[in-house]
């Protein structure tokens, strides 16, 4: 094993949690993210695969499935896997074995900052931070679009339990805005 | 703005960068004879219609899909959005 | 004396009592009222002094149509200027100041303006162009600078914050009075997602400003009691307090919410106010209508309102202007008013009709086919002038005077997507046109019903239609008197009558206008400035529309008509910016080793969003170059690191992805083997160079291919437009893993060593086995995954080492205790912009969309076996012309002498002007291993003038320097280093 330490996205060595009135925003560090994308014509194959990884059916657009390893659509024939860390370090190297040939895998673990808001009036925070139609953002739902300028996947956990997912070089920004959201709304 | 996306639905076109005509799908062959003629078309000459434009757009904040949409360029009506990839291939273009 | 004009009844709370303060003097309100109602309510009519006369002016109306009641709000960084009196809810400790006075709003040194009225007529700011051409620098723009303009602005930054915010409905209502309200229940109890907007606190619109009765109940209670099923429905949400400012393409509605405005100080993290962008799928615009006053001789007199307002203050504010009141209308609607004053107490002089027919009343005088042709009174109406149909005239007592010319409906958004309302010969006013913003209906008053009971059944029916409904809620009975008026504009013979009151133009400037030959409608508001105050004319487009068609001799129609602009009411600017302010603008981008640097007092630079370090001071160095030249140093003669992180990394894969990078770059990348990186360059279709990078081929069909940090974002764009709109079935798939890696630079002739007390032994990164141009995984310090590149930015033996950006912070830290014996050095953006100088690397300077492959000296890397994007453009005859520019270095023949980028390049004995240059400078910096300033410039035919002496110039610095062009490879031009 090596021995260096890992900072979380903020720069801490614990993940940052705030809390204001309901809701509550924490930094999520232990999750190992990948990419796949379908290779031209194994379009079906690597849904089939995927299924298999993930445990049920891959998710169709803006949709995400499976737990405890996820995938979440993240446009065209292209999904975002994530996984624990703890059980699955090198996530990528995990999925290229499962899908083979049929689609290309890239490491993403690092390349996204996770935070999740939980509480009611979670609503409330992301009406002020994206333009996401909120009615249609149920449990299951994953968009990607811009948060506060930052281009994000917001997913849709239950209804007072949404994950955001930010660029890690943006993290700072993101968790600024995100804060302020929360003590305007609350 | 509103962009109809095909696999999304509506956005908005702040999600989206604008980059033209979509005539820039059809990019002729470097290797052809005539390809000098061909590409000062291709790069430099575009038709500036008052009424419907079909163009290029890019969900940058999104999936990263290039769209076709079919713009009134009056009154800003959009009457069609394409994957730009779809329109590619039934104009020809492969590989 | 408090509250001398409170009347009985009214939506205030009389058991809070609050204090304000205006221009000093202390006085007491109650919650309910606005600061125009408490005004009023302590006998203060006037407000401020005009714009240009400095006339003393009161209030006109009881809404956000306000021309005149305008107040500095607040004090300090937060004052306000121009806020309108009407529209300000009353809070505790309010404090509010009169603008354009000097000394005191009762005694104005600048009301000699209003003696010297012809010479301010309209126009007179054009006309002062034209006289002698010193007048204007020395006389007339110091004083109309000096005179111009309200309010003052506090100098001082706002220091309050505001949020921005999406919503999305089905139906959007704009304005809850009884068409908005009715319209609301309608959609509401069908269940449809509903958002009902109003600009007052209060939501009810004219309901709470009258007396009938809607179903059985009062206006005002039926109003509260709708209000409050509305509340209780999850489907409907109400947004008082906020305007709707702008109807935007495709169902888009701005929404300015004055979240904070009301309150006395704002709770931390509160936002003052918030600009929402409001997606509909319909929306039904119920935004009322506005009363017109009538033009008469001195109309500005404070105490001469609005009928309608008189009546708002006295229903539902219980203030009365004045004790004594008289009305001067065109229509029954001004007898609405002194029916109202009268019953609760207040005393009416006379109601002055112009119409022969109007009705009588047994409460009051009623003066039949009178007019209004004067008034008195030095800073408030005192006395009124009445010319009656027998040609004698008569005097009235009074102060307070309501007039009424009629009603406008509100057309303002029904513009906003050049729509053009219509003139309703009935109403005598302009209705919304066919052509409306797509998914905008109009009900109620604003589309020209203008009783209560068609109101409601209009906002009813026009909401079941938007929606598709087959069910409407019963209407309650209501009063549904029929508009009875006589167009009546303005009163014959007078002069200084004002139409438009916030930019004080006359009845005679109109006429002026018209003289003058400025007669189309858009002539007409630009020469005389009507309506284009802040209030956009509201209380008085029509009017000057009307007396112009008039004096032409043609209709209203003919004469044409005005459309509006967003926002329908002013937007302070911070509203628009919302958090996007000081060093929030733009998100900042961190690289992983952004906390390491810090601790080591880095001094940071923005490239783009990114914050880069730029240069590590030690303890002693006291200028900038002294830390920067020893970094350089350093690093050539023993190792440095650099992070890189910020450069745009893009996987690139697939089994077509080899021939993908063919397409994109300009040089072929087919052959490249795996487990070595190359050099590409990119061009537009143009044949101008785009951009330059390395793509390191990892797997046969696996490249990283990276950008520069300016770059990153457009290259990715470009990349998928090649893939998806050029070579659809090609088998490539791009994801950009930027910030997954942190990347570090390790330059420097003891760079491996370094590394390999970092890299796991099993991987052996000799000359021999891995050498220049090598890339492959490995992993460093016990197991840790990593990739390694043997490319050389500085010129020197280097590497770039990428691990996962959670572990950069570490490994910095870890490279820095494992160099101590090689007396590591950490460097900057600064540094590593003198060595890439000091090897002749183009960068941003040199790719700056203007310069070819040629140009740059990389003209055979554009292969002419391929076709790849920009290959054929960049062959064109005048980008291959002998004479185009080249990459040249540059020294200065006395090393002392600094080369300046921007500067530009002429022969030595030739002329300096603009048709001799010879080229220009595009990038330069101090070479601590020269010992002199050096640069690197573009010059015609710059390849084949080397050790020619030139002049460096820049007319505008008088830059002025001898140099001698130079290869641009100034270290190492054979390239060992980097193969060592």
């Amino acid at each position: 094993m090596h021995d260096l330490v890992a900072l979380t996205a903020l720069g801490g060595t614990t993940p940052r949690v705030d809390t204001v009135g309901p809701v509550t925003c924490s930094e999520v560090p232990d999750v190992a993210l990948a990419s796949v994308t379908a290779r031209l014509g194994h379009e079906a194959a690597t849904q089939d695969e995927l299924a298999r990884l993930i445990g049920t059916a891959t998710p169709t657009a803006q949709r995400f499935a499976g737990d405890p390893v996820t995938a979440f659509w993240s446009g065209p024939d292209q999904w975002m896997i994530e996984a624990p860390i703890a059980t699955h370090e090198d996530l990528a190297a995990h999925v290229k074995t499962a899908v083979g040939t049929v689609a290309s895998v890239t490491e993403q673990t690092d390349a996204w900052a996770r935070f999740d808001l939980r509480g009611d009036g979670v609503n409330a925070v992301l009406e002020l931070l994206c333009q996401l139609d909120l009615r249609q953002f149920q449990s299951g739902h994953v968009a990607r679009g811009a948060v506060h300028h930052i281009g994000c996947f917001i997913l849709c956990r239950s209804a007072d339990h949404v994950s955001l997912y930010g660029p890690r070089s943006s993290a700072g920004s993101l968790h600024h805005a995100v804060l302020a959201a929360m003590r305007s709304a609350h | 703005m509103i962009i109809n996306h095909p696999l999304l639905g509506p956005r908005d076109a702040s999600e989206f960068t604008y980059l033209g005509d979509a005539s820039l799908i059809d990019r002729p062959d470097g290797t052809a004879e005539n390809a000098a003629d061909a590409f000062y078309d291709y790069a430099y000459l575009r038709d500036n219609p008052a009424g419907e434009h079909r163009e290029l757009w890019y969900h940058e904040a999104g999936d990263r899909s290039w769209l076709v949409v079919t713009r009134n360029t009056l009154t800003h009506e959009i009457s069609k959005v394409e994957l730009a990839r779809d329109v590619a291939r039934t104009r020809g273009r492969s590989k | 004396m408090t509250q001398v004009n409170r009347l009985t009844g009214g939506q205030i709370d009389r058991d809070t009592t609050l204090k304000f303060y205006f221009d000093g003097r202390s006085f007491t309100a109650h919650p309910g009222d606005t600061l125009a109602s408490a005004l009023l309510a302590n006998n203060v009519r006037l407000i401020g002094r005009s714009f240009k006369y400095h006339r003393p002016r009161g209030l006109l109306t009881a809404g956000s149509e306000e021309p005149n009641g305008m107040v500095e709000l607040r004090a300090g960084a937060r004052k306000e200027p121009n806020t309108r009196a009407t529209t300000i809810e009353m809070y505790d400790g309010l404090i509010a100041n009169s603008q354009n006075r000097w000394p005191s709003l009762r005694f104005d040194a600048l009301a000699v303006n209003d003696l010297f009225s012809n010479f301010l007529s309209a126009g007179f700011y054009y006309k002062t162009f034209m006289w002698p051409a010193a007048f204007w620098e020395k006389l007339y723009e110091p004083i109309i600078r000096r005179a111009a303009g309200l309010g003052s602005l506090s100098m001082q930054a706002d220091p309050d914050e505001y949020d921005k915010g999406f919503r999305h409905c089905d139906l959007l209502i704009i304005g809850a009075g009884p068409a908005g309200l009715m319209a609301a229940l309608t959609a509401g109890r069908a269940g449809a997602d509903v958002i009902l907007a109003d600009e007052d606190f209060t939501l009810g619109g004219r309901l709470n400003s009258e007396t009938f009765s809607v179903g059985d109940h009062s206006a005002p209670d039926w109003t509260a009691q709708t209000v409050a099923e509305l509340l209780a429905m999850p489907n409907v949400r109400l947004m008082p307090r906020t305007t709707v400012i702008g109807a935007f393409d495709h169902g888009i509605y701005g929404a300015v919410e004055r979240t904070g405005d009301h309150l006395p100080s704002l709770p931390a993290g509160k936002p003052r106010q918030i600009l929402w962008r409001i997606y509909t799928q319909k929306a039904l615009l119920c935004a009322g209508a506005t009363e017109r006053p009538i033009a008469f001789e001195n109309n500005d007199r404070p105490g001469i309102m609005t009928a309608s307002a008189l009546r708002t203050y006295a229903n539902r504010f219980a203030v009365t202007a004045s004790p004594r009141v008289a009305i001067f209308t065109s229509n029954d609607d001004g007898h609405r008013t002194a029916d109202d004053l009268h019953a609760k107490g207040v005393k009416i002089a006379a109601v002055v009709d112009v119409r022969e027919d109007a009705p009588l009343s047994y409460d009051y005088e009623v003066l039949k086919g009178a007019q209004v042709i004067n008034t008195r009174g030095r800073l408030g109406l005192s006395f009124v002038e009445v010319a009656l149909p027998d040609g004698s005239t008569r005097t009235l007592d009074c102060g307070a005077l309501g007039v009424s010319g009629g009603w406008n409906p509100n057309v303002h958004l029904t513009c906003h997507q050049r729509g053009r309302p219509v003139w309703n010969e009935a109403l005598a006013a302009f209705v919304p046109g066919e052509n409306l913003p797509v998914g905008m209906s109009v009900a109620g008053s604003a589309n020209g019903v203008m009783s209560t009971h068609g109101a409601l059944r209009s906002g009813a029916e026009a909401a079941a239609a938007a929606l598709d409904l087959t069910t409407q809620p019963d209407l309650p009975e209501a009063e549904d008197a029929p508009m009875a008026l006589k167009p009546f504009w303005y009163v014959q013979g007078c002069k200084r009558a004002w139409v438009d009151q916030q930019n004080d133009v006359t009845v005679k400037d109109v006429k002026l206008s018209y003289q003058e030959g400025f007669r189309s409608v858009e002539h007409l508001k630009r020469y005389t400035t009507l309506g284009m105050a802040t209030d956009q004319g509201k209380t008085s487009n029509i009017t000057g529309l009307a007396i112009m068609a008039e004096v032409a001799g043609k209709s209203i129609p003919e004469t044409g008509t005005t459309i509006f602009r967003p926002p329908y009411t002013p937007v302070p600017i911070g509203a628009f910016a919302g958090r996007m302010t000081g060093k929030d603008f733009h998100p900042t981008r961190l690289t992983p080793s952004h906390h390491w640097a810090k601790e080591r007092g880095a001094v940071f630079v923005e490239a783009g969003n990114w914050l880069r370090a730029q240069w590590f001071p030690l303890p002693g160095e006291t200028h900038w170059r002294d830390s920067v030249d020893r970094e350089v140093r350093q690093t050539r003669a023993s190792v440095g690191v650099c992070d890189c992180t910020t450069l745009g990394k893009i996987d690139v894969q697939g089994t077509d992805a080899a021939e993908f990078l063919n397409r994109v770059y300009a040089n072929g990348f087919a052959k490249l083997a795996v487990g070595k990186t190359r050099y590409g360059l990119m061009l537009r279709e143009d044949g101008m160079v785009m951009d330059d990078g390395t793509a390191a081929r990892l797997a046969e069909d696996h490249f990283v291919v990276t950008t520069t940090t300016a770059n990153a974002v457009s290259v990715y764009r470009h990349m998928e437009f090649v893939r998806q709109c050029l070579f659809p079935d090609m088998d490539v798939q791009l994801i950009s893993t930027t910030d997954g890696w942190a990347q570090y630079a390790v330059a420097g002739p003891n760079s491996r060593k370094l590394l390999q007390k970092i890299v796991d032994p099993e991987f052996d990164i000799s000359n021999e086995a891995f050498p220049f141009m090598a890339c492959g995984k490995i992993t460093v310090c016990g197991g840790l995954r990593a990739r390694l590149f043997r490319i050389s930015f500085s010129g020197e033996l280097a590497f770039e080492i990428a691990v996962p950006s959670r572990y950069g912070d570490a490994l910095m830290r870890r490279l820095m205790t494992e160099g101590k014996e090689f007396d590591v050095t950490p460097y900057g953006t600064e540094a590593l912009s003198v060595m890439r100088i000091e090897k002749g690397h183009p960068v941003g300077n040199e790719l700056n969309g203007t310069t070819t492959a040629l140009n740059l000296g990389l003209g055979k890397m554009v292969s002419k076996k391929k076709d790849s994007v920009g290959s054929v453009l960049s062959e064109r005859e005048a980008l291959t012309a002998p004479d185009v520019l080249k990459l040249v270095g540059l020294k200065p023949v006395n090393p002392e002498e600094k080369i300046t980028a921007g500067g530009h390049l002429m022969n030595i004995d030739g002329p300096v002007d603009a048709t001799h240059d010879q080229g220009y400078v595009t990038s330069a910096a101090y070479s601590p291993n020269l010992n002199s300033h050096i640069g690197l410039g573009l010059l015609k035919r710059g390849d084949a003038r080397m050790g020619e002496k030139m002049r460096l110039v820049s007319p505008l610095t008088e830059l002025n320097v001898e140099v001698e062009i130079v290869s641009a490879h100034f270290v190492d031009p054979e390239g060992e280093r980097l193969r060592a």
